[in-house]
C-alpha cells in the first residue's frame, strides 16, 4: 500500500506554488513558478512534474489562491481561502509568533495571532503588491531584483502615496522626471508598500511580538524586507522570515488537504483541471476586424497620413528641433523648412530624461551635414522646465499647444484632438480654430498607455506583438473601464474563465478607449466630437488601440503616421514660426555636458518642500520640487492678489479674546466645515469664558500623526486629515475638544435645501468611534442646526452643562453669529478689493471654486500660487456667490457648499475677464454631480471649464499643464 | 436645461411605467397595488452586461453604483425595442435626504432627455418631493403599501431560512412563488382581506413550515448596507445565492425597518434641531401605526416559533444609541450600525456590509462603526464589501470566503487581551 501524502496548490495571482507533505507534515516537495497568466498550463506542468516522482501514489489536495477559486470549482477539487491556508501553516510551523504579514502578487494580508485572532486582507481599492512593485520596476526600466539592489543604497525616502499602485505611480513619475537618484526612488517604492500594509491593514491594531513575513515579494526583496523590519521596530529576533516563504501558503493548504477524506492520483487531479470547464460568464464583443481585407483596408486608410523625410546627411538648409519629454517617454523631431523630417527618435526615457536626451542630440549633431543650421528649438512636456535649462532649448510650450500645432499641420479643421500617451489621456475641442475645452484624465486613471504595456510584459510578450495579437481575436473580452487596479482583477477573472490572450489584448484596447471615451471626455455620443478627429500619442500607434476607437465611435479618424511624436512636432512648427537666433546647446558645449543631482529642503515657508537641486557646469541650475517661487532660486516677489492666502490667514491666525482666567481649554480642530465656522465657534467660547487653541496646520505629517485611527480608506482626503488634527489637539493639551454634527448648513437661500455632505455632516461619530483616546467626556459633538439661535443656544446649554455657565450662552452666541458675519463680510468686500486691483493691473482673475476646507494648504497643494505665478489674481467660489441669482439647474440643488458654485459659476458667465477653475478632492461623490452641471453653466455662455482634481498627491504636474493650457486658451480666445 | 415631459393622468390609461429591479418580492406586490389605481406597471428583470455598459455611458462614472444600475437598467429595456417609447414612462424612487440618492432622478431625467425625450420620469417619494410628477397616493394604496412591506418581508425572511436547509431543492421557490401569486391577487381584488393581517401571517408561517428541512448546522450571515446593493440580486452579484452555494443561511432584514427609518427621520431631526412642524407631527403617528403593525407580525411569529422574527424597532433604536447618534439620518444613517449590534446580539456572527464603492454615509455609518461594534462583540466577524462595475466578482467572493473561513476556525476572534 502506497503511503499517504497531502498535495497542495496555491495559485496566485502571478505564481503557481505547489507543496507535497508526509504524515507527518513535513514538506517533502515544493515548487515555485511563474505563471505568466497561463493558469492551467502551468499547474498541469507542475503536476506532471510531480506524477514522474510519486507515480500511482494517492494524494488528498486542495487548491487555494486568488485565481485558484475558479479552478477548483470547475474542477470539483476543495479549495481553501489563502489567508485561512495561512493560517494553518503558521500554526504548524511557527506556533510562537504574533503575527503575520504576507504579501503576494496582488493581495495584502495579515494575520494576528495573539490578543485574538484576526485574519485581514487588503481591500479591493488597495492593490499595489508584488504586482505594483513590477510595475514600478518596468516604470524605471529595470528588473525587480535591480531595484531591490538599488534600494540598498539610498540615501533618502522621498513620501510616495502609499494608498494605490496608480497614486503612488504620479508621484513617482514626476520625481524621475526631476532627475531624483534612482536609489532613492527605489527605496521610496518599497516604503510606500510598507506604509500601505501597515495603515490599510493594522487600522490600529499595533503590529508587536514576533513577526513572521510570507509571500514571494518579501523574500525575495531585501529592501522590502528591511524598510519593514526598521518601519515596525523589529529586532532580528522579532522578525522571522521563514525559509519555505514563497511556499507557505501551499503548505497550509496542503495541510487542509490532509485533513480532507478522498484520495487520487496525480494523474486523476490532472485530469480533473485539464477537464476543467471554464464558466461561460465572461462577456464578449465583437471582433476588431471581421476579415483581413477589412484590416488591409484600415491599413491603407491610414497610410495617407504620413510626412515627407529629408535626408540627414544630404539635406542643407535651416531645421528646426522638437523635444516632448514625455512622462515615460522621450520623442525628438528635427524638420527642415518644409515640415519634412530629417531626424527622429521615440523611446522610454528609462526615467532619465535628460541623459536621453543628450544622448541623442549628440547624435543628431553628429550625423547631421555640417550645411544644415538648427534655427529654432522648442520642447514640451513633463520634462519640459528641465530639458529647456539644461540644453538651453529656445521655448518652452505647453503640451495642449504643441499637440494643436502638429494636428492642424494635418488637419486644418480639426475638431477634436485626442492624445493616448504613456500615463495621460488628453483631450481638446477645437472651436473657431482655437482650443475650446481640455479635458485630461484624472490622477485615478492614469494607467492608460503605460498599463497596455507593464500588462503585455507582465503576460510575457513585448508590446508590438501583443497588440498584434488582439487585432483578429474572435472573442474580445469586456474588461470594464475603471482604473488599472480593477482592470488587473478582471483581466485575472477573465482568464480563470477561459480567455485566450488574444482576446485579453483586444479587450484591453477597449477598455483604454471606454476609459477615454466615457470617463475622461464624458462623451454622450459620437457627434459630441465633431466631424475632424485627430487621434495621436504613442498608444494609438497600436493598431488595435485604433480600430476599438473607431469602432466604438462608429466613424473613422485621423491618425498620422508620426502619431508618437506629435507633441516633438508640433514643438519644431513652433519653433520654426517663432525662430530668432537659436541658443541651444552646441556641439561643443554637449561635449562637456554633465550635471549632478542633489536633494534639499526649502525652508522658504512651512511647506518645508523637498527639493531636487540639478547642478549643470557653469554655475547653471534647475531647481525642482518647489511649490511656489520661494525654493525656485531666482526669488522674485510675487505680487499677484490671492484671497485663498487671505481667507488662510484669516482663519488660522483667529485667537481673539481670550479670557484671562479661563474656564477650561476648548480644542477646535482646523479641518472641514471649522475652515468656514472657525469665526463663530473661537468667538462663542472665548465670549463664554474658555481658552480656545486651534489645531496645528495640515502637513503630511499631520496625516500619518492619525493615519492609525482612519477606518475607510476611500474618503476624501480632507476627511483623513481630520484624524490628525485631533490627535494634535490632545498632544497640545486640550481638555475637550468640541465637534459639532450638522446635518444642515447655513440657509443662504436660492437652493432646495442647505444639507452638509454626509461626510462632514457627521464626521466626529467617526472619529469618536475610532479613536480611543476620545470619549464622551473630552469630545463634545453635539447635533445643532446654525439657521436656528433657539436651537444652538439649547443644544450648547446642554453640552456644556457641567461648566455651569448657562446664563453666558446667549450672548455668546449672537455674539458669535456678529462675527461669523463680519467673516464673511471682510471676505466678499476683500474679494471686490482684489478685483478692482487685477483689473487695474489688466490681470485675468480666477474664480477657485471648491469647498471652505480647500483653502488648507495641504490640501490644495498651493495650487492657488501657481495661478498666482501665472499672473491671474484668485477669489473663491464664496466671495462671489452672492453677486449671482442660482442659475436652472438639472440637479437637486440641496447643499450648502455646492449650491455656492452654481451661483459662482453663473456669476463667472457675466464677466469677461474671469475663469473658473473648480477643484475637487478625490473621492468626492457630490462632485460628481455638481463637476458636470457647474460645466454646463460655463460652457453654455462659452466660458471654459477647467477641474483639478486633489488628494493626498503633493504632484502638480497635470495641475500645471492644465492652467498654462487655459492661460493659452484664454490669451487664443 | 430644457423641460422635462410630466406624467399627465391621460398617460395612465396609454403608459406602461417601468419599475427598476429592487426588491423583486416586494416590488411584485407595489405593482399591483399601483394597478389599483390605474397605473400600468411593469418590473424589469434585465440584468445583463449591457445594463452596466448604458450605465456607464449615460452616468458620470463617480456617480454611485445604485445610479449607474438603474439608470443602465431603464436605457436598456428602452434601447430593447420591447417598449414603445412614445407609451412607456420610468418609476425612480426617492427618499429626499441629503446623500447623493435623492439626485438620481435628475441624472436619469439627462439621460433620458438625449434619446427618448418623450418618455416621463416619475418619481415615487414620501417627502413631497416632484409635486405633480409623482405617484399619487391616497390613505387605502398606503395602508395597502404597508401590507405589502411587512408581508414582503415575512417572505424574504421565510424564503430565506427555508432554502438554505431545504431537502428538495427547489421547493421553497415553488412556496414562495405561490404566495407571491396569491398576494398580489388578494391586492388587486376588492375585497379588504389582505388587511387580516394575522391570518395572512399565519398561514404564510404554515405553508412555509411545512417545506421539509434538514437538521444541520450552518453559518449565518447576515447582510446590511446601502438599500440598493443590499438588497438587488442585480448589483450584489446574487449574493443570498453565493451564501447559500457556500452552505450558508443568508439573513437579510427587513424593508420595513428601512420605512419605519425613514419616518422616524423626520421627527428625530424635529427634536434635535427644534423644528417642530406639521410633518413631523404627521411622520410621528405614522411611525406609532407602523410600530403597533410591526409589533403585531413579531407577535405572530414568536407565538408561532418556526421562523425568527425582526428585530423590534424600539429596541434598535436603542442599540443604535449606543454607537452614534440618531441623527445620523443620511443614506442608511444610523439603523446600519443598529442593524449590525442587532444582528451580532442574535447570535448572526457573521456580517457583510455590502455598499457602492465610494459611498459617502457609509464611510461613516459602515466601515466608521464596525470597529466599535466589534469592540463589544468580539466573536463578531465584519466584512465591507464594495460593489461598482469594475470590482470583480472573484475579488468580492474572496473576501466573504476569507470571513467563512474565520467563522469556521474555533477560537478565531475571540479577543482575549
Amino acid at each position: 500500500m502506497s503511503k499517504k501524502y497531502s498535495l497542495g496548490i496555491d495559485v496566485g495571482s502571478t505564481t503557481v506554488k505547489t507543496v507535497i507533505i508526509d504524515g507527518e507534515n513535513n514538506i517533502i516537495y515544493s515548487e515555485y513558478q511563474r505563471h505568466f497568466s497561463k493558469v492551467k498550463e502551468t499547474v498541469t506542468a507542475q503536476l506532471e512534474l510531480i506524477s514522474e516522482s510519486f507515480p500511482g501514489d494517492e494524494f488528498s489536495v486542495c487548491i487555494t489562491g486568488s485565481a485558484g477559486l475558479g479552478l477548483a470549482n470547475s474542477a470539483e477539487i476543495p479549495f481553501v481561502q489563502e489567508v485561512h491556508a495561512a493560517f494553518l501553516a503558521v500554526k504548524e510551523k511557527q506556533p510562537d509568533a504574533d503575527a503575520v504579514i504576507e504579501l503576494g502578487g496582488e493581495d495584502a494580508k495579515m494575520i494576528f495571532l495573539t490578543g485574538g485572532v484576526e485574519q485581514r486582507m487588503n481591500g479591493s481599492c488597495a492593490g499595489g503588491t508584488g504586482a505594483f512593485i513590477d510595475q514600478m520596476a518596468t516604470l524605471l526600466g529595470m528588473t525587480s531584483d535591480k531595484l531591490d539592489e538599488l534600494s540598498l543604497h539610498a540615501e533618502k525616502v522621498y513620501p510616495i502615496a502609499s494608498r494605490c499602485g496608480v497614486f503612488a505611480k504620479s508621484d513617482i513619475q514626476p520625481l524621475l522626471n526631476q532627475g531624483a537618484r534612482r536609489e532613492d526612488i527605489a527605496a521610496s517604492i518599497f516604503q510606500a508598500v510598507v506604509d500601505q500594509t501597515v495603515s490599510g491593514l493594522a487600522q490600529g491594531r499595533s503590529i508587536e511580538g514576533k513577526v513572521l513575513f510570507l509571500g514571494g515579494p518579501l523574500f525575495f526583496l531585501k529592501g522590502l524586507r528591511n524598510a519593514f523590519v526598521k518601519t515596525l521596530g523589529l529586532d532580528e529576533e522579532h522578525a522571522v522570515f521563514p525559509e519555505e516563504a514563497p511556499v507557505f501558503v501551499a503548505y497550509g493548504c496542503a495541510l487542509y488537504a490532509a485533513s480532507s477524506g478522498d484520495t487520487f492520483t496525480i494523474s486523476r487531479i490532472c485530469e480533473k483541471i485539464r477537464n476543467a470547464h471554464a464558466s461561460d460568464s465572461i462577456v464578449t464583443g465583437e471582433p476588431l476586424f471581421a476579415s483581413h481585407a477589412e484590416y488591409d483596408e484600415f491599413i491603407e486608410r491610414h497610410k495617407k497620413f504620413d510626412l515627407g523625410y529629408a535626408d540627414i546627411h544630404t539635406y542643407k538648409g535651416d531645421a528646426y528641433l522638437g523635444i516632448d519629454a514625455g512622462s515615460t517617454t522621450t520623442k525628438l523631431v528635427l524638420i527642415t523648412d518644409d515640415g519634412r523630417i530629417l531626424y527622429h527618435h521615440y523611446s522610454s526615457n528609462m526615467g532619465q530624461p535628460l541623459d536621453r536626451i543628450a544622448e541623442q542630440l549628440r547624435r543628431i549633431y553628429s550625423e547631421m551635414n555640417p550645411d544644415i543650421t538648427i534655427r529654432g528649438s522648442a520642447v514640451t512636456g513633463y520634462g519640459e522646465d528641465l530639458i529647456r535649462s539644461g540644453l538651453s532649448v529656445d521655448h518652452g510650450i505647453v503640451e495642449t499647444v504643441a499637440h494643436f500645432k502638429a494636428a492642424s499641420y494635418f488637419c486644418p479643421e480639426v475638431d477634436f484632438i485626442i492624445d493616448i500617451g504613456g500615463q495621460d489621456i488628453k483631450c481638446f475641442r477645437i472651436k473657431n480654430h482655437t482650443i475650446d475645452s481640455i479635458m485630461l484624465n484624472e490622477a485615478c486613471s492614469s494607467g492608460c498607455g503605460s498599463f497596455i504595456q507593464t500588462f503585455a510584459m507582465a503576460m510575457g510578450y513585448d508590446i508590438a506583438e501583443f497588440s498584434q495579437l488582439g487585432l483578429f481575436a474572435k472573442h474580445p473580452v469586456d474588461l470594464g473601464s475603471r482604473c488599472t487596479v480593477f482592470m488587473n482583477s478582471s483581466v485575472k477573472q477573465a482568464q480563470k474563465d477561459g480567455a485566450t490572450v488574444e482576446d485579453i489584448s483586444a479587450g484591453l484596447s477597449s477598455s483604454i478607449i471606454k476609459n477615454a471615451i466615457y470617463k475622461v471626455i464624458r462623451a454622450k455620443s459620437p457627434d459630441e466630437l465633431g466631424k475632424n478627429i485627430v487621434v495621436q500619442g504613442g498608444t494609438f500607434l497600436n493598431d488595435a488601440v485604433l480600430r476599438s476607437f473607431e469602432k466604438e465611435l462608429g466613424r473613422n479618424v485621423i491618425r498620422p503616421a508620426i502619431s508618437g511624436l506629435m507633441g516633438a512636432f508640433g514643438c519644431a512648427l513652433y519653433a520654426k514660426e517663432h525662430c530668432t537666433e537659436s541658443s541651444l546647446i552646441s556641439a561643443e558645449e554637449l561635449e562637456d555636458f554633465s550635471y549632478v543631482s542633489r536633494s534639499a529642503q526649502c525652508h522658504g515657508c512651512t511647506a518645508n518642500c523637498q527639493l531636487n537641486i540639478i547642478s549643470f557646469g557653469g554655475g547653471k541650475r534647475f531647481i525642482s520640487g518647489n511649490r511656489c517661487e520661494k525654493g525656485s532660486g531666482t526669488a522674485k516677489k510675487n505680487n499677484v492678489p490671492d484671497l485663498y492666502e487671505y481667507k488662510y490667514n484669516s482663519i488660522i491666525n483667529m485667537n481673539n479674546g481670550q479670557p484671562k482666567n479661563p474656564i477650561a481649554t476648548v480644542g477646535l480642530p482646523l479641518a472641514l466645515s471649522f475652515y468656514e465656522q472657525m469665526p463663530f465657534w473661537q468667538t462663542l467660547f472665548t465670549q463664554i469664558g474658555f481658552r480656545t487653541i486651534l489645531s496645528d496646520e495640515s502637513s503630511r505629517g499631520m496625516y500619518y500623526l492619525g493615519q492609525h485611527t482612519i477606518p475607510s480608506d476611500t474618503v476624501c482626503y480632507p476627511a483623513k486629515l481630520t484624524h490628525g488634527h485631533i490627535e494634535n489637539l490632545l498632544d497640545k493639551g486640550a481638555d475637550l475638544i468640541f465637534y459639532p454634527c450638522m446635518s444642515y448648513n447655513i440657509d443662504e437661500g436660492g437652493s432646495d435645501n442647505h444639507f452638509n455632505c454626509p461626510v462632514v455632516a457627521y464626521y466626529p461619530e467617526l472619529l469618536l468611534a475610532n479613536n480611543t483616546r476620545l470619549s464622551e467626556k473630552n469630545f463634545i459633538h453635539p447635533y445643532m442646526d446654525l439657521n436656528n439661535r433657539k436651537n444652538v443656544i439649547r443644544v450648547l446649554a446642554n453640552s456644556l452643562k457641567r461648566f455651569n455657565i448657562k446664563g453666558r450662552i446667549p450672548a455668546a452666541v449672537d455674539t458669535a453669529y456678529a462675527a461669523l458675519e463680519k467673516y464673511h463680510r471682510d471676505v466678499t468686500d476683500k474679494a471686490a478689493a482684489i478685483v478692482a486691483q487685477a483689473r487695474a493691473e489688466h490681470r485675468n482673475i480666477i474664480v477657485l471654486a471648491g469647498r471652505p476646507y480647500h483653502i488648507d494648504k495641504e490640501i490644495n497643494h498651493g495650487i492657488h500660487k501657481l495661478i498666482t505665478s501665472l499672473g491671474m489674481a484668485v477669489i473663491t467660489e464664496d466671495s462671489v456667490a452672492h453677486l449671482a441669482q442660482t442659475p436652472k439647474l438639472g440637479v437637486l440643488n440641496q447643499w450648502t457648499y455646492h449650491s455656492r458654485l452654481y451661483r459662482a459659476a453663473e456669476y463667472v458667465t457675466t464677466q469677461p475677464d474671469m475663469q473658473l477653475i473648480q477643484l475637487v478632492s478625490f473621492g468626492c461623490g457630490i462632485d460628481a454631480v455638481t463637476g458636470d452641471e457647474v460645466r454646463a453653466i460655463l460652457e453654455s455662455c462659452g466660458k471654459l471649464y477647467t477641474q483639478l482634481k486633489i488628494d493626498e498627491i503633493n504632484n502638480l504636474g497635470a495641475a500645471r499643464i492644465r492652467l498654462r493650457s487655459l492661460v493659452a486658451a484664454m490669451q487664443q480666445a | 436645461m430644457s423641460d422635462y415631459v410630466k406624467f399627465t393622468d391621460e398617460m395612465k390609461k396609454t403608459h406602461t411605467i417601468l419599475v427598476p429591479d429592487m426588491l423583486p418580492i416586494h416590488f411584485k406586490m407595489f405593482i399591483s397595488i399601483f394597478a389599483c389605481d390605474g397605473y400600468r406597471m411593469k418590473l424589469l428583470r434585465n440584468d445583463s452586461r449591457a445594463v452596466v455598459d448604458e450605465g456607464l455611458k449615460n452616468v458620470h462614472n463617480d456617480a454611485c453604483y445604485p445610479a449607474l444600475l438603474v439608470i443602465g437598467q431603464f436605457m436598456d429595456a428602452l434601447n430593447s425595442g420591447k417598449y414603445d417609447p412614445d407609451k412607456t414612462a420610468l418609476l425612480i424612487t426617492q427618499t429626499g435626504g441629503g446623500c447623493r440618492a435623492s439626485n438620481y432622478i435628475f441624472l436619469l431625467r439627462k439621460a433620458v432627455e438625449k434619446n427618448y425625450p418623450q418618455v416621463p420620469v416619475l418619481s415615487l417619494n414620501f417627502s413631497g418631493l416632484e409635486k405633480g410628477n409623482s405617484i399619487k397616493m391616497g390613505l387605502p394604496t398606503l395602508l395597502k403599501l404597508v401590507h405589502a412591506v411587512l408581508y414582503g418581508d415575512l417572505l424574504m425572511t421565510c424564503y430565506n431560512r427555508c432554502r438554505a436547509y431545504e431537502i428538495n431543492k427547489g421547493e421553497s421557490k415553488k412556496m414562495l412563488d405561490k404566495w407571491v401569486n396569491r398576494l398580489c391577487n388578494l391586492f388587486r381584488s376588492d375585497n379588504k382581506k389582505y388587511m387580516k393581517a394575522k391570518v395572512v401571517y399565519n398561514d404564510i408561517l404554515n405553508d412555509f413550515s411545512s417545506v421539509p428541512v434538514t437538521d444541520e448546522e450552518k453559518i449565518r450571515v447576515g447582510i446590511v448596507g446601502e438599500i440598493y446593493v443590499k438588497y438587488s440580486p442585480l448589483a450584489n452579484n446574487h449574493l443570498e445565492d453565493f451564501l447559500i452555494s457556500e452552505g450558508c443561511e443568508p439573513v437579510v432584514p427587513s424593508l420595513m425597518e428601512f420605512v419605519m427609518y425613514c419616518a422616524v427621520t423626520s421627527f428625530n431631526n424635529a427634536k434635535l434641531y427644534n423644528n417642530v412642524t406639521m410633518s413631523s407631527r404627521i411622520y410621528r403617528i405614522a411611525y406609532r401605526l407602523l410600530y403597533t403593525k410591526q409589533k403585531q407580525l413579531i407577535k405572530v411569529m414568536k407565538d408561532h416559533g418556526v421562523f425568527e422574527p425582526p428585530h423590534d424597532f424600539e429596541y434598535l433604536r436603542s442599540l443604535a444609541d449606543k454607537y452614534i447618534n440618531q441623527g445620523v439620518v443620511m443614506g442608511e444613517g444610523w439603523l446600519i450600525p443598529a442593524e449590525m449590534a442587532a444582528l451580532a446580539k442574535s447570535g448572526v456572527e457573521n456580517i457583510i456590509s455590502a455598499q457602492p464603492f465610494g459611498c459617502l454615509p457609509n464611510h461613516i455609518v459602515a466601515k466608521g462603526m464596525s470597529r466599535a461594534i466589534k469592540n463589544d462583540n468580539p466573536d463578531v466577524n465584519i466584512v465591507a464589501i464594495d460593489y461598482d462595475p469594475g470590482a470583480t466578482r472573484v475579488n468580492q467572493e474572496n473576501r466573504i470566503k476569507l470571513m467563512l473561513a474565520n467563522a469556521k476556525t474555533p477560537g478565531s476572534n475571540k479577543r482575549s487581551g
